[in-house]
């Protein structure tokens, strides 16, 4: 059964004792995209991806893999898909080549085949002055780069990503980030969960947002922005001592307070209706403001708006 | 159910995944040599400290105290070290190895058997380091080379039988500080109440009574009778009911461990 479907997810619940980690979840991802798994910490994204990934059984409803069920035909699927899971599972006492040669031969690849694929993968995530040291010496960004080309070395249709960028510097995130790109102009279908908005923009083509095990958005990143309105007004008051006076003065139109940037924004609605409104009740409560400014809404208030006051990572 | 069926490689994976993970068991020593030199040199100075301080004071009839304890140090040497089985495992499941393994179309079991066989391995090799600077302190297997390589697949057996029971435990607890606690922590009192150093009739009755039965005693009392060369009796059935009762229990144990271990 070959669709453009490669993981659809149907309707799936897992409770740990009376903790309900996935109620009722489900969603679906075309081949050869990128979708971000997005949502606060414990909200269910790990064991989604474990599910998917054969190491847990779900309590109701299924997952496919390439139309495969993932709960029935566990084998089936594990040689279908790769994992990079939420720590850097590299052997230490192991090199780098080692490493990769040892996944290699657990997907049962002929040992010419895993010495060229490992070759090769190490060139690609720069680790070639690495290759002959143990991996006790490597920093956060290689193991975890070590990590991920493990994960492709028997060149699955499917990469499962938990919080890859997760510790990393700036530089090393982006390194990686260019590199999930390369995997999927090359047909790779990507799923990685994140706690990271800006990641979710940047790389992802569809994002499902999940809260306390359910799903409360989807769709491209784009279609997210404008679920809540056509765009914020982020007003910047002169003296931070009158943020308050300013968040009672708007009150009406639900503001969000940054206290310590002196910033109050509020979704606006009904465009210059607002905007007019909003500037005769700052000049009615007699505040001093040195801007003010229309703007559209970011993925991080996207995100506030759907989970209230789950607020992911602080800025 | 459709993971049960065997496909034809199936054995032949089965094989390449064990020998795969034994030889990344094996490496582990290989690259913390600490690990090993530490199993060697703590026997060698139960030795040294055995067989010059409290041997002399230590009556073991019709056998020289050396002859006596060598054989006991070898089993102490495979118990202390199949707490490693343990800790080795109980560092995957930590560190997210565990989660990896599962995920890949692997042997489920070669996770389980190659740390294990690693660890006979490495007991053989630290056995053989033994036996070699026992000869040099006036240790003779008198009863010949057969017997005495009989004695130490014996051991290596036992060995291989204990590092399962470490394995359920490391598998277990999760953690590798608290799976070398948790490993050691029973043994240690068990393998002074055996036949290890003393002669067990000089205990008191009730815990004589213990150590006759221990698996320990059994098996040391049949390795010593093999590599000194006296009769052997009835210990060496009863030392293999222990073996393979632990082996069976214990290996059921850990793969029910294994499966549900997240």
């Amino acid at each position: 059964m070959e669709s453009n479907i490669i993981i659809s997810v149907e309707d799936i619940y897992k409770s740990y004792g009376n903790v309900h980690a996935l109620e009722g979840v489900s969603f679906q991802v075309p081949r050869g995209s990128i979708l971000g798994l997005l949502g606060p910490n414990g909200a269910g994204k790990t064991t989604l991806v474990n599910i998917l990934t054969t190491l847990l059984k779900p309590d109701k409803g299924r997952a496919l893999i390439s139309g495969i069920d993932v709960a029935r035909q566990p084998s089936k699927v594990r040689s279908r898909i790769g994992l990079a899971g939420q720590f850097a599972a590299v052997d230490e006492n192991l090199t780098g080549k080692e490493n990769l040669e040892l996944v290699g031969t657990l997907y049962h690849l002929p040992r010419a085949e895993v010495r060229v694929r490992a070759r090769r993968l190490l060139e690609e995530f720069s680790l070639t002055d690495a290759v002959n040291r143990k991996t006790k010496t490597y920093s956060g960004g290689m193991r975890r780069r070590l990590d991920v080309a493990s994960s492709l070395i028997g060149e699955p249709e499917i990469l499962f990503l938990d919080e890859p960028t997760t510790g990393l510097d700036p530089k090393s995130r982006l390194e990686l980030w260019e590199t999930i790109e390369g995997l999927v102009r090359k047909g790779t279908t990507v799923l990685l969960t994140t706690q990271y908005l800006e990641e979710a923009d940047y790389l992802t083509d569809r994002i499902v947002i999940i809260d306390q095990g359910k799903v409360v958005a989807q769709g491209t990143s784009k279609e997210l922005k404008s679920t809540i309105g056509g765009g914020v007004l982020e007003i910047h008051v002169a003296d931070k001592q009158h943020v308050v006076a300013l968040v009672e003065a708007l009150n009406v139109f639900g503001p969000h307070a940054d206290f310590a940037l002196g910033i109050v924004t509020i979704p606006v609605k009904e465009g210059t209706k607002t905007l007019s409104e909003t500037i005769r009740k700052i000049d009615a409560a007699n505040i001093e403001i040195s801007d003010i400014e229309l703007r559209k809404p970011t993925l991080d208030e996207v995100f506030l708006e759907l989970t209230g006051n789950n607020r992911p990572v602080p800025k | 159910m459709a993971q049960g069926h065997i496909a034809p490689q199936g054995l032949k994976w089965v094989i390449s995944d064990t020998i795969a993970m034994t030889w990344r068991g094996l490496l582990r020593y290989v690259r913390m040599p600490q690990l090993l030199i530490f199993s060697t040199i703590q026997p060698i100075l139960f030795l040294l400290l055995f067989a010059y301080v409290f041997g002399g004071a230590i009556q073991t009839p019709g056998l020289n105290y050396i002859n006596f304890l060598v054989p006991g140090i070898l089993v102490q040497v495979v118990i202390f070290g199949s707490v490693q089985t343990g800790v080795g495992l109980a560092e995957d499941l930590g560190k997210g190895m565990i989660d990896r393994f599962r995920s890949l179309p692997m042997a489920r079991s070669a996770v389980l058997t190659g740390r294990t066989l690693a660890d006979l391995v490495r007991n053989i090799f630290v056995m053989i380091l033994m036996i070699a600077v026992a000869g040099i302190m006036g240790f003779r297997a008198e009863g010949g080379f057969f017997r005495l390589v009989l004695a130490l697949g014996m051991i290596a057996l036992f060995g291989f039988a204990f590092s399962w029971i470490s394995a359920a435990i490391g598998l277990s607890v999760r953690n590798s500080e608290t799976a070398q606690v948790a490993g050691f922590i029973w043994v240690f009192p068990l393998v002074f109440a055996s036949s290890i150093f003393v002669p067990i009739d000089t205990m008191p009755g009730w815990l004589e009574a213990f150590a006759k039965i221990s698996p320990i005693t059994v098996t040391v009392n049949s390795v010593r009778a093999l590599m000194v060369g006296t009769p052997i009796g009835d210990n060496w059935w009863q030392s293999l009911i222990w073996i393979f009762g632990i082996l069976i229990d214990f290996s059921m144990l850990s793969v029910l461990q294994y499966r549900r271990a997240r």
